[in-house]
């Protein structure tokens, strides 16, 4: 790859945090290494609890590595960035505004008409429309999730960062959103990092799936998915994908039962 | 998908009004017949002190001390307000100024507000200042506490949205750290309202002759004028109802019910 062409370069990064005892540090990550490049959908999957989340946080910023080198569109990160958009996994929806509000809580350098444009579009676009004007109390979890990821895109950020976005959708909330994702982002050729314990998400959505293991976290594979979108996922090269990722998490995923065979 | 359309709760709740109702009639008979079973001719039935109320309302009196107590509140509690939140929220976000003061307010605010009227009469006279002041003291310390803890509770996702979209500085607290904190303050501020009408009352027993505390004592020291004393009593109770009503009101925004338990 070009080396202009890497927006994500993280080189022998560590994480720990202070434990309950003085002097016995909880190793969270271990020499993480890996690149993305400009426009790439890159999933990071890996046993619940294992860090992923963590590792997302040192990229977005929220948190600093132990040690290493995490370089961002070149520069180290310094701290949260309007280019580079955090989804969070819990609820980061603001409860004290309206689902407009919000969708246009990034954009208030705009001038009001490109907002209210901007807004109306992403709005319409995680199927919202008509609830303009609602609180997110008024809400379900799955359209306050829906809000935050249109809060995200009306921004225009050049990279988002996504930790486990969708966790809290229903089944076919979920697939919707997923196809809805890859459509946007084939259309706006952002950089995303998607965190997900979800094997099959991960497969259905990637360019390239990070594998990690156990804490203290490493990444113990890549694996390219060279399928054509949208993904079929009846298809050979879908399968046998989604068996290695299962495989390196130490799982067959024919005879633990995890898979239902189609 | 579960679609709920913007909630609408009922805005009339007939029990709301009878079953108070019912506690107030139960209550007023006893009071009568304990009244009347006790022999006692110096305390006052309810329809006395009922006759009592209209006594001060003919004589212009009620009204007269009603405002000026009201008046007393506004004061105290408004300046407690203007200085009690901005002070919160600026000692709930920066940690050295929290470990600078925070041990001064939480030392401050047991001292109760009657101990300082001997102080406030020797600073301000018995003038309207005095019991402003002691207002003041009584809402400011709850008032600033909530507001400071409501800071310090915020959940840390809100700050890290806004930090990401690039706010910060004032904005970041006009736009995310204030109405986050606001339903906790607005707790904070319906107890200090409270307290601040409480003390009204204990400041105007002694520092001035206005007022419905000084209603009270007037009563009871011109003439053991008992029915007086109780339609006092009644009055600041039922004004007390009628404050907390308004900031429950408050309370029901749409910009802080979020935050107040179970909407």
């Amino acid at each position: 790859m070009a080396a202009t062409d890497v927006v994500v370069d993280v080189r022998d990064t560590w994480m720990s945090f202070a434990g309950n005892r003085p002097g016995e540090p909880i190793h969270v990550l271990e020499r993480i290494g890996f690149q993305v490049r400009h426009g790439e959908f890159v999933c990071i999957v890996g046993p619940s609890g294992c860090g992923k989340s963590t590792l997302l946080n040192v990229l977005g910023g929220f948190i600093e590595e132990t040690r290493g080198s995490v370089l961002v569109e070149g520069a180290p990160v310094k701290g949260p960035d309007p280019g580079r958009i955090f989804v969070f996994q819990e609820n980061g929806v603001f409860p004290w505004l309206t689902v407009e509000q919000n969708v246009g809580f990034g954009l208030w350098q705009r001038p009001a008409a490109e907002r209210a444009e901007r807004v109306a579009h992403y709005v319409r676009m995680v199927g919202l429309n008509g609830f303009e004007r609602a609180y997110p109390r008024e809400l379900s979890g799955g359209m306050r999730q829906r809000v935050e990821i249109a809060r995200a895109l009306a921004a225009e950020a050049r990279m988002l960062f996504m930790d486990e976005p969708f966790g809290a959708l229903d089944f076919l909330t979920r697939l919707k959103m997923r196809a809805d994702l890859v459509r946007i982002w084939q259309a706006e050729r952002k950089t995303i990092l998607f965190v997900t314990h979800d094997i099959e998400e991960a497969v259905q959505l990637a360019d390239r799936v990070l594998v990690m293991t156990r804490r203290p976290a490493t990444i113990q594979a890549e694996v390219t998915v060279d399928l054509p979108r949208p993904r079929d996922l009846d298809a050979r090269g879908y399968l046998d994908c989604r068996d290695r990722i299962f495989a390196l998490m130490g799982m067959d995923a024919h005879q633990s039962g995890v898979v239902v065979s189609r | 998908m579960s679609e709920q359309q913007p909630g609408k709760t009922a805005w009339f709740d007939w029990r709301a009004v009878a079953l108070p109702a019912a506690t107030a009639v139960v209550l007023l008979a006893a009071w009568h017949f304990g009244v009347v079973a006790s022999g006692s001719d110096l305390f006052p039935k309810p329809h006395e002190v009922l006759a009592g109320i209209v006594e001060l309302l003919q004589r212009g009196l009620l009204l007269k001390y009603v405002v000026a107590s009201l008046f007393r509140v506004t004061w105290g509690f408004g300046l407690a307000v203007l200085i009690g939140v901005p002070l919160g929220l600026l000692l709930g976000w920066f940690r050295p100024a929290f470990l600078a003061i925070n041990p001064l307010i939480q030392a401050l605010r047991p001292i109760s507000p009657i101990a300082w009227i001997p102080v406030a009469i020797l600073w301000f006279g018995i003038a309207d200042t005095a019991p402003v002041f002691l207002i003041f003291l009584a809402s400011v310390f709850p008032i600033t506490t909530s507001s400071m803890a409501a800071v310090q509770n915020m959940q840390l996702v809100y700050l890290r949205a806004a930090q990401n979209f690039g706010v910060r500085g004032l904005p970041l607290f006009r736009r995310v750290i204030f109405p986050a904190a606001l339903p906790q303050i607005l707790t904070g501020l319906r107890i200090a309202l409270g307290v601040a009408w409480l003390v009204v009352v204990a400041a105007e027993m002694i520092a001035v002759n206005s007022g419905l505390g000084y209603l009270i004592i007037d009563a009871r020291n011109a003439g053991k004028r008992y029915d007086l004393v109780v339609a006092g009593m009644v009055m600041i109770g039922l004004i007390g109802l009628v404050l907390d009503g308004l900031v429950r009101r408050l309370e029901r925004c749409d910009e802080v019910r979020w935050g107040h338990g179970r909407n």
